[in-house]
């Protein structure tokens, strides 16, 4: 008896010395959500195909092979080739390696400097507020499509080198993407920074660096994650809207988006659906996938935000 | 003894749209070195102000101290920079709270937030400082120190959060505490624990502790000495044994009286009628005129000063201003 009692004992004790961390409850409650485990299927699935797929493509120098132009899906070229005789599949991964890194880039950017600039405007109020919200203010009265596409057109008339187009697009991105993301930033930090315990924590006489980053960044970080997931969604279609038109990144270097450009010749549209519909549905694909992701993680970390 | 905390004349006032409220009207009081002054009132009365006035959180558009002067050894709070005030904060003058599980912050361990005032005032690196958190976690009498300090505060119960407070607020050896009703929100048999928690570590280091409570059983257990304060006003202050003994103040004396008395079954407790003014229609005079049975002509119309009454006892009524006039 006594050692059944002993056992239970212990078995309660490594049970409670494992720590219900608010991250293992949440990864916990994301399991759950089954859509919201495809989605991260799907994405991270796009992600392996991008940048590990190509390795395995014997058609990776992009070589010209005017005997195969335009040939359909066939088991040497399983999505066909396109009119220069370059095998599609391959071209699709490597474009979507473009398209992924400046979705993730851009968001990435967006991410620090909306947060960095939120987090500031929301703590210290007053003038400093007034500046940073108004400029971001700014730049949301602006459509962002007119404004990327005027960005873009910049770029053709300053003849930027291709090589350089496709950083200056994450910025680009970028600088639509912050403002919004500020916004809520700062929203949280007016509340955050009314609570109690940063009342205690200007009573322990912390600097306010260390009150900014240490105390209240952990706070929005659920929320910064959610914001970043769906941003990259966002990123990835604005890019391929820009380079569809030709303003964003150029051939020769493939993205999603200027291979869709082929839709544009009636001829490819209706004769060659292999050169558009691959490149179209990874978009699809992709952005859907992140956006089901990025809605399961705000149901698990911002409970709040619950329609 | 000399006093550690010299509050004089201060005032603290809040604008509203209605008109300005004097939540704080001219308090002069002293903290000695190693004693521990109780601040007594209703919700309202302008006790925590006060304490939030001493530690500079009276801030924004709206609220302001607008008069008066507050040193700390020697000191002038009111005069320093926000750099100046940050190394006294949290280094020699603490503070708790009423609420331990909404003082800590919920994303991060325990042992972090220990840490930190260690790291910013003590200069310690992060190793010494977590060595330390795990040693001011056993003394607050927690056991299992190791584990707590990776616990977050969601996991802890509110006697054992209000007991790391505790920690964090002694951590530098303060040598002011000011706990702003540090058990209200705790159960009974767990006040007992913090109340003799706070008395051992100021029996320790000599430091003073500056209490605020309206409980005045939390009083006669702790207190060397008491303010009580009444719409921003200090109405008498005392060393507690005569003031327990001997209240004053028809005010003190309501409040004396409205404690329940164990074994003591009264058909019903007594209770100071009326309500606390609204502080926008103060009107020069006492301001406890409206509900005290004693109240005259004069204390409808005149505000009586703080007089000595002998034995250390300060009251502000005119009942004892004629009395000595009388005599």
């Amino acid at each position: 008896m006594s050692t059944i009692n002993g056992e239970a004992t212990k078995a309660y004790l490594s049970k409670k010395s494992v720590h219900t961390s608010l991250w293992r409850q949440s990864l916990r409650r994301l399991l759950k959500n089954k859509l919201a485990v495809f989605g991260f299927v799907v994405v991270a699935f796009m992600f392996a195909a991008c940048f590990i797929g190509p390795l395995f493509s014997p058609y990776t120098d992009n070589k010209i092979n005017m005997a195969f132009m335009n040939k359909p899906p066939s088991l040497k070229h399983w999505l066909g080739t396109d009119v220069l005789g370059r095998d599609v599949l391959t071209r699709v991964l490597q474009a979507g390696r473009i398209s992924l890194t400046v979705g993730l880039a851009s968001m990435v950017l967006s991410v620090f400097i909306g947060s960095l600039l939120g987090i500031i405007a929301g703590y210290y109020r007053g003038i400093v507020d007034q500046v940073i919200m108004r400029i971001a203010d700014l730049l949301l009265t602006i459509p962002s499509l007119p404004l990327l596409f005027i960005f873009g057109a910049l770029l053709s008339e300053w003849k930027v080198p291709t090589d350089y187009r496709m950083y200056i697009v994450m910025l680009m991105l970028s600088i639509v993407g912050w403002p919004g993301l500020a916004r809520m930033v700062r929203g949280q930090m007016l509340s955050l920074r009314e609570r109690e315990f940063m009342q205690a924590a200007i009573v322990l006489g912390l600097r306010d660096r260390r009150k900014l980053f240490n105390h209240l960044l952990p706070n929005l970080v659920p929320l910064l994650i959610v914001i970043a997931t769906l941003n990259i969604g966002g990123a990835i279609l604005s890019e391929s809207v820009l380079s569809y038109f030709g303003l964003g990144v150029m051939a020769p270097t493939p993205t999603w988006g200027n291979m869709i450009d082929a839709a544009n010749n009636m001829i490819d549209f209706q004769e060659h659906p292999w050169l558009w519909i691959p490149p179209g549905f990874s978009i699809f694909a992709t952005v859907i996938a992140i956006n089901i992701f990025g809605d399961g993680l705000r149901d698990v970390l911002d409970p709040k935000q619950k329609r | 003894m000399n006093s550690i905390l010299d509050i004089e004349h201060l005032r603290t006032h809040f604008k509203t749209d209605d008109g300005t409220v004097r939540a704080v009207d001219d308090v002069s009081f002293q903290v000695r070195q190693g004693e521990i002054v109780c601040i007594v009132g209703e919700s309202g009365s302008g006790k925590s102000i006060t304490a939030m006035s001493v530690m500079g959180l009276v801030e924004g558009p709206a609220g302001r101290v607008v008069g008066g002067n507050i040193r700390f050894d020697g000191e002038e709070l009111l005069k320093l920079s926000r750099n100046e005030l940050r190394t006294i904060r949290g280094n020699e003058i603490a503070m708790i709270f009423q609420e331990p599980m909404t003082s800590l912050n919920p994303v991060l361990k325990i042992g972090e937030q220990l840490m930190e005032p260690l790291i910013e005032h003590r200069k310690l690196n992060k190793k010494a400082a977590r060595k330390r958190a795990i040693e001011l976690i056993n003394e607050v009498g927690i056991s299992r120190a190791e584990q707590i300090a990776d616990s977050y505060p969601h996991e802890l119960s509110g006697g054992m959060l209000q007991r790391i407070m505790i920690a964090i607020a002694i951590s530098c050896g303060p040598k002011l505490l000011i706990a702003d009703e540090p058990t209200t929100a705790l159960d009974v048999t767990i006040q007992a624990q913090i109340l003799d928690m706070l008395r051992k570590f100021k029996e320790e280091s000599n430091m003073s502790i500056l209490l605020i409570t309206h409980d005045l059983g939390v009083v006669a257990e702790m207190a060397d000495y008491v303010v009580v304060m009444y719409a921003g006003k200090v109405v008498e202050e005392g060393e507690v044994v005569a003031l327990f003994e001997n209240p004053k103040h028809p005010y003190t004396q309501g409040l004396l009286k409205s404690k329940p008395i164990i074994n003591q079954r009264q058909e019903e407790l007594y209770s100071i009628p009326g309500q606390v003014p609204n502080p926008l229609e103060l009107v020069p005079s006492c301001y406890f005129h409206e509900r005290c049975a004693h109240c005259m002509e004069i204390c409808k119309t005149t505000q009586p000063a703080l007089k000595e009454v002998g034995n250390q006892q300060k009251v502000a009524c005119w009942l004892y201003e004629e009395a000595t006039a009388n005599v």
